[in-house]
């Protein structure tokens, strides 16, 4: 019954130019922004905690032509670009070790699996007396970010590799660097990309974290900084920016990972 | 013992983990005893031991960690209503699931915990700011947890349902929610600990409340010992957490 119905609205869906799905997300888009609009204008809450739409809207664009801003994000980019790189390197190394040898998994990989999921910002007041309050210390809250998700993903897939393809390269007697980068690496191209999709996602936000609780440049510092201005339709304008460019991010590192899937045979 | 007895033995690879920690604080504490590492940069081990009572006994560690479990507990509450509430209702509404399944993933990908701020703005520098910090962390990943598991009840199940004319309220509560339990379980634990990240992160960062607290304090003391002591206590504390949590799914899948 209920698939019969999904089928008809399937069927249905496909037909009209404008769905109704399309039109469910505009009513709900449209409801939100009255909504909201209503709640800016009625003045129920303190002003400028729900600013009116014009003043996030001109925000928006005030910040987007702002050159200023894109040296910020500039800072950020390097930032998690430079942690996602130490971390995914080392963390792909860790990941291929620990994923080969079952022995030394069973050794290190139930520290990896519990210390991933714990809070890292709080690693920061250690990170800034290594690295001191500039770039670095976030660029090591990053990696320290990134490097458990990726490691743990790539070892779960070197697990999940065929037998058939690792006795193929050892019939072949493929040496170790071989049998990395002929056999492993193409086959587990999916879980890396995943596990670097995840590992974006958490060292993008150790990265912003740090750069809010302490900073002079980056996203995070412009966002505390409108904070402390009390400038809130600025400080909309930066979370949705910053929201669109993280979902963007992940989508375009997540289509990467469906090629793969694709081509797979 | 040979190599293929190694590999086999249950307790050669734990002795190992333990010892390459073991090994590793030792080869700190050296280093830091000959002055290669600077001990005002890395305590020795040794004081961040000694640290622990200290921390323990002077910082009121009890109560705090009482604090951010109660901070928590009610996120977890809130999680649990209405994360499971909402997701029902789109599994239940196809046309709204069809219409906001990809946003709820997308919001899933989204960096929330840096709405902190606004958060702050709204509820004030408060315990309510970091509850519903960690409520916003945890809310897509159990929303789509419980689409999941109520998409997957197996059809036999729902046609035995039928079979005994259940009304489509018995047919939920009976069959479709207890199958789906739990996958939605999964989707609660995952809640649970963005929850738990985030709360213990946003207690450090807005320097108020339980444990996260804590670590700022003792950083901005210049208390080294202290905090490296703080961060092992915090992220021994995590560990805890989620063994309980992991543990407790387990329970729950067997009996299901």
């Amino acid at each position: 019954m209920a698939d019969a119905g999904r089928l008809t609205q399937a069927t249905r869906l496909r037909s009209p130019a404008i769905g109704p799905v399309t039109l469910v997300r505009i009513a709900i888009i449209a409801a939100i922004l009255v909504g909201w609009e209503a709640l800016a204008q009625s003045g129920l809450l303190y002003r400028d905690v729900v600013p009116s739409l014009i003043a996030i809207g001109k925000a928006i664009i005030a910040l987007l032509t702002d050159p200023d801003y894109y040296w910020h994000l500039g800072v950020t980019a390097y930032e998690v670009a430079a942690a996602l790189a130490i971390g995914g390197i080392s963390a792909i190394l860790v990941g291929l070790v620990l994923g080969g040898n079952r022995f030394l998994s069973r050794a290190y990989e139930p520290y990896l699996y519990y210390l991933g999921p714990t809070p890292k910002i709080i690693f920061f007041p250690i990170m800034i007396m290594w690295f001191g309050v500039g770039p670095p210390s976030k660029i090591a809250l990053g990696t320290l970010s990134c490097f458990f998700p990726i490691a743990l993903s790539v070892a779960a897939g070197m697990r999940q590799i065929e037998p058939v393809l690792i006795r193929v390269g050892k019939s072949f007697r493929a040496n170790a660097w071989q049998m990395a980068t002929k056999v492993y690496l193409p086959a587990m191209r999916h879980p890396i990309i995943n596990g670097v999709r995840l590992g974006l996602g958490v060292g993008l936000i150790g990265t912003l974290l740090a750069e809010t609780k302490l900073s002079n440049r980056g996203i995070g510092f412009l966002i505390i900084q409108a904070y402390s201005l009390f400038d809130m339709p600025r400080m909309y304008a930066m979370l949705i920016v910053l929201f669109v460019l993280a979902i963007a991010a992940n989508a375009l590192v997540g289509r990467l990972g469906g090629l793969d899937r694709i081509k797979r045979f | 013992m040979s190599a293929a007895a190694l590999a086999r033995s249950r307790t050669a690879p734990i002795l190992l983990g333990i010892g390459t920690f073991a090994a590793l604080v030792a080869l700190m504490q050296v280093l830091v005893e000959t002055g290669i590492l600077n001990r005002f940069i890395v305590p020795p081990p040794s004081d961040v031991a000694l640290a622990f009572e200290r921390v323990i006994m002077e910082e009121q560690v009890v109560s705090r960690f009482l604090l951010t479990m109660r901070e928590c507990i009610s996120a977890a509450a809130l999680l649990a209503v209405f994360g499971i509430s909402i997701g029902t209702l789109l599994y239940k509404v196809n046309i709204l699931r069809q219409a906001t399944e990809t946003w709820v993933a997308a919001a899933a990908a989204a960096p929330t915990v840096l709405m902190y701020p606004l958060f702050m703005v709204i509820f004030g520098r408060s315990a309510t700011t970091i509850i519903m910090m960690g409520f916003v962390a945890g809310l897509p990943a159990v929303i789509l947890k419980t689409i999941e598991g109520l998409s997957e009840t197996k059809r036999v199940l729902l046609n035995v349902g039928r079979s005994f004319n259940l009304t489509p309220w018995q047919l939920f509560w009976k069959i479709q929610f207890p199958s789906a339990l739990p996958t939605i379980f999964t989707g609660f634990k995952l809640g649970l600990i963005f929850a738990l990240i985030n709360v213990v992160g946003v207690e450090f960062l807005i320097n108020f409340g339980g444990l996260g607290q804590l670590i700022n304090d003792l950083a901005e003391r210049y208390d080294l010992a202290g905090t490296y002591a703080a961060i092992c206590f915090v992220i021994l504390v995590s560990v805890c957490f989620f063994v309980v949590v992991e543990w407790f799914e387990r329970w729950l899948t067997r009996a299901a």
